[in-house]
């Protein structure tokens, strides 16, 4: 890497919430940088000063120890809880991906990225996205925990077993760049590391055509949801009594304990794999589980089959 | 010789011989007693462990100079920075100063004959000892490839290796830091000399104390938490796998609650050395020393309630995050009291640049970098990006080695000619001062940049552009570790052609440099009397300075 390369890639990001993490992370260099300069140079006034044997005066003049014990009390305390709030603002922006987000399937393993585009398509170890849209990565992993990272987007989210993890972002420049695993996941762990492909929207599309898949996610996932039998309950009418599933995403549930969740990805999934875990209210715990039936990507295709009754419901009223 | 010069006076003579002399048996050293023996025995095994540990480090970083993996394999690289990382964090940091300069000293410090359980003391170094032994057999027994923070499900169900063993070893060591801890508290509350108030107290003693409400207050969540992943592992009960129904994010934060404070374990009591050593060589009371004081009790509390700030992308709830990060941001604060309170007492003083000071200079300079870092990783969207990087790791080798280590050196340095009857040659000292200082900032700074373009730690393998700043990360390994091999060789030449040592060389102000050096195995042949605020340097000097 050249100088000005390396330049080029401490001073941009290719994400747009990059630029507000670079604009805090060159605050806080400023702040840092200038706090080293000043007590290095005192430091350093000091030594030269009144090193022994000089002619400095030492004569205490009634230097007041309180007022200046505050001084650097508050006026650091001040600057550390702006600093804060800034970070925190732009976290929390970070951690509530858009409605309208492309969403993708990630599923990390030892020691490699499996990722779905909604439209079927697969690729490992590489990601090509749109420039200028927002995605959102719905992101599990099949073992060990992992962490999708990926540099150029200052964004990072640990993949764990057993639970879903989100990260989201808008690509704002087209190009290549690295995508590492940053969790350490064992032996292989620097080599689950990939290329990520941000094109222009016009080349994505013809990416995505390139080799389509049969299916899209959601069509997939209606497959299994037919071929899995869970079609021969959740009907109207089913030969057991089952909980009917349109609309129910983001929607809250009553559980026979009592208490209401709202189902969210991670409700439908564990509803599949422990079906006994939250039972809603007025039916019974008759529900098989499919853990160890199922792959990740199985799940997370079924979800997004039981995630898209919503929305053809809502268009169809 | 002026009379009126120290905080007590000078120890009559005894007849009594040194603690080095009284008895030369191997038996007489194996089931002594006394602190200032066993301080030793601790000197000797830290300083055998950091050499193994830093072994370890000087093959990564051989590894790390190429980017291909082409020095060892993927699994015995793992198997290399867990080895360095157990080692240097439980079997050299956490015990360095307290076990060493801590229990030499914390006894002459306050005027006792010794601490308050001689025989738990000595306990302490056998525990010690034998989960020393666990670690070794772990890494002879075909090594452990988790990384010191034995994450889950990783630890308890994918990795293969003598984890056990490996967690077996920490486990046990964690009772002889709790058995320090326990100690150094009854010491200080019931054992100091008469007239040595709270507030009389050598900083140094301070932050032995809070260190020592750490090691008591949180070990035993260590051994709780590496209890549980051995369960998981050994049995299959279902704690942190999900596959068996645990959260693995629960290991996180139990672990996470041990490691944090022990941070503190690892800096506050380089603190308290850097404060004697800035004291007696700028001839001036410590400025600002209740704030001093009390900013250690802050940080130890504050300290524990810090932990969720390594796991901001971990899952964790956001709102946890946030707390998390606030609380970060404040225990910042003690830290930078500590850093203004250090440059306030340079001022006026008359300063000398023996190499004490050279080391506790540096440390001042290194802590302060890497506690500012500390602030881009407390700052929750930055620690998105620099979370698990190189950023992270320079960050907590300033704190931990260029603060830590630089200070534990420079105590050793300070106090050599207590601890061992005899003068260190002065000028290779300051070279390798210097050689360390030099060193370790090639070798660190390269890493912060390195995390800033997103290099993640523990890679074996990278890609070619980061090849530039390891080169330059290794060479700087390669000259810390000559300025490490330097101190050992001219301290061992010391003690046997180093100069004779009067029973207080700097001049320093102390109960322990009233006794002579090397202290008789009874420290004091008087029991002192303390009526004087410590650090009471510009007393001290005035006669001297009425001749200049």
């Amino acid at each position: 890497m050249s100088f000005r390369e390396a330049i080029e890639l401490l001073t941009s990001s290719a994400s747009e919430i990059g630029r507000s993490v670079d604009a805090i992370f060159w605050a806080l260099t400023a702040i840092c940088g200038f706090m080293v300069l000043l007590l290095g140079t005192l430091i350093l006034y000091f030594c030269v000063r009144y090193r022994r044997g000089s002619q400095a005066d030492r004569t205490i003049s009634g230097v007041s120890q309180t007022p200046l014990e505050i001084a650097w009390v508050a006026i650091p305390l001040l600057i550390f809880l702006g600093l804060f709030v800034w970070a925190g603002v732009v976290f929390f922006h970070m951690a509530r991906p858009p409605d309208n987000a492309l969403e993708i399937h990630v599923v990390g393993k030892q020691w490699m990225w499996k990722i779905q585009h909604p439209d079927g398509r697969r690729e490992i170890n590489e990601l090509h996205l749109p420039v200028g849209r927002p995605v959102v990565l719905l992101m599990i992993s099949q073992d060990v925990i992992h962490s999708f990272y990926v540099p150029a987007f200052r964004t990072k989210q640990d993949v764990l077993p057993g639970r879903y993890s989100r990260s989201w972002f808008v690509p704002t420049k087209t190009g290549v760049y690295h995508l590492f695993c940053a969790e350490y996941c064992g032996t292989e762990h620097s080599r689950m590391v990939g290329k990520v492909y941000v094109l222009e929207p016009a080349e994505y599309s013809g990416w995505l055509a390139r080799e389509a898949e049969p299916n899209s996610v959601v069509a997939t996932g209606e497959r299994l949801f037919l071929s899995r039998g869970c079609a021969g309950c959740h009907v109207a009418g089913g030969p057991i009594r089952s909980p009917l599933l349109e609309g129910i995403f983001r929607k809250p549930v009553a559980l026979a304990n009592g208490t209401t969740v709202i189902a969210d990805e991670a409700y439908l999934r564990d509803s599949i794999l422990v079906p006994n875990q939250d039972v809603v209210a007025g039916y019974d715990p008759v529900m098989p589980t499919f853990q160890g039936q199922l792959a990740e990507e199985e799940v997370l295709q079924l979800v997004a089959y039981l995630k898209s009754l919503t929305i053809e419901r809502q268009k169809s009223p | 010789m002026n009379p009126a010069i120290s905080q007590a006076p000078l120890q009559p003579l005894a007849s009594e011989p040194d603690y080095l002399r009284s008895a030369q048996t191997l038996g007489s050293w194996l089931l002594t007693t006394d602190h200032k023996r066993i301080g030793i025995l601790y000197m000797i095994s830290i300083t055998l462990l950091f050499f193994i540990g830093g072994v370890a480090a000087a093959l990564l970083r051989l590894e790390l100079a190429s980017p291909a993996g082409d020095l060892v394999a993927s699994a015995t690289y793992n198997k290399l920075f867990t080895i360095h990382g157990v080692i240097m964090v439980w079997f050299f940091l956490i015990p360095s100063v307290p076990t060493v300069l801590g229990n030499f000293l914390l006894p002459l410090m306050i005027g006792a004959r010794d601490v308050a359980f001689p025989r738990l003391n000595l306990a302490s170094w056998y525990i010690f000892m034998f989960g020393a032994c666990f670690t070794v057999f772990a890494i002879v027994a075909g090594g452990v490839d988790t990384g010191w923070t034995f994450y889950t499900p990783y630890s308890s169900t994918y990795a293969n290796g003598a984890v056990i063993a490996m967690a077996a070893g920490v486990f046990i060591t964690g009772f002889a830091s709790i058995a320090t801890g326990l100690n150094f508290i009854v010491t200080i509350h019931k054992m100091r000399a008469p007239g040595l108030t709270w507030f009389r107290l050598p900083l140094f003693v301070w932050t032995l104390y809070t260190t020592s409400l750490i090691l008591v207050l949180a070990t035993p969540v260590l051994a709780i938490t590496l209890f549980l992943m051995a369960l998981e592992r050994l049995f299959g009960v279902g704690i942190f796998d999900p596959a068996l129904g645990g959260d693995p994010i629960l290991f996180q934060h139990l672990f996470w609650f041990y490691s944090h404070p022990a941070v503190y374990i690892m800096i506050l009591p380089g603190m308290g050395v850097t404060s004697e050593i800035i004291a007696c060589f700028a001839r001036k009371r410590i400025f600002g020393y209740r704030f001093v004081a009390y900013a250690s009790i802050a940080i130890a509390v504050l300290g524990f309630l810090v932990w969720g700030h390594h796991m901001f992308v971990s899952g964790q709830s956001v709102y946890a995050g946030a707390v998390f990060s606030l609380l970060s941001f404040l225990v910042a604060v003690p830290s930078a009291i500590k850093v203004f309170n250090w440059t306030a007492t340079l001022y006026k003083g008359s300063i000398t640049f023996d190499t004490p000071m050279l080391y506790a200079l540096g440390f001042i300079g290194l802590f302060t970098v890497g506690g500012l870092t500390g602030l881009f990783v407390a700052a929750l969207a930055v620690d998105v990006h620099l979370t698990d990087t190189y950023f992270v790791i320079a960050h907590f080798h300033y704190v931990m080695v260029g603060g830590m280590v630089m200070a534990y050196l420079g105590g050793i340095h300070f106090w050599w000619p207590k601890i061992s009857g005899r003068l260190y040659p002065e000028f290779p000292a300051r070279i390798s001062a210097l050689t360390i200082f030099a060193g370790f900032n090639l070798t660190f700074f390269p890493q912060f940049v390195l995390g800033m373009l997103g290099m993640p730690r523990r890679y074996h393998v990278y890609p070619d552009e980061f090849q530039l700043l390891n080169v330059l990360s290794s060479a700087g390994a390669s000259i810390l570790a000559v300025g490490y091999i330097l101190p050992l060789a001219y301290l061992l030449w010391s003690l046997r052609y180093g100069k004779r040592a009067p029973a207080n060389p700097w001049r320093a102000t102390g109960l322990e440099w009233t006794t002579p050096s090397p202290p008789p195995t009874h420290n004091f042949a008087v029991t002192p009397t303390v009526n004087e605020p410590p650090y009471a340097y510009e007393t001290l000097d005035e006669p001297s300075r009425d001749y200049v």
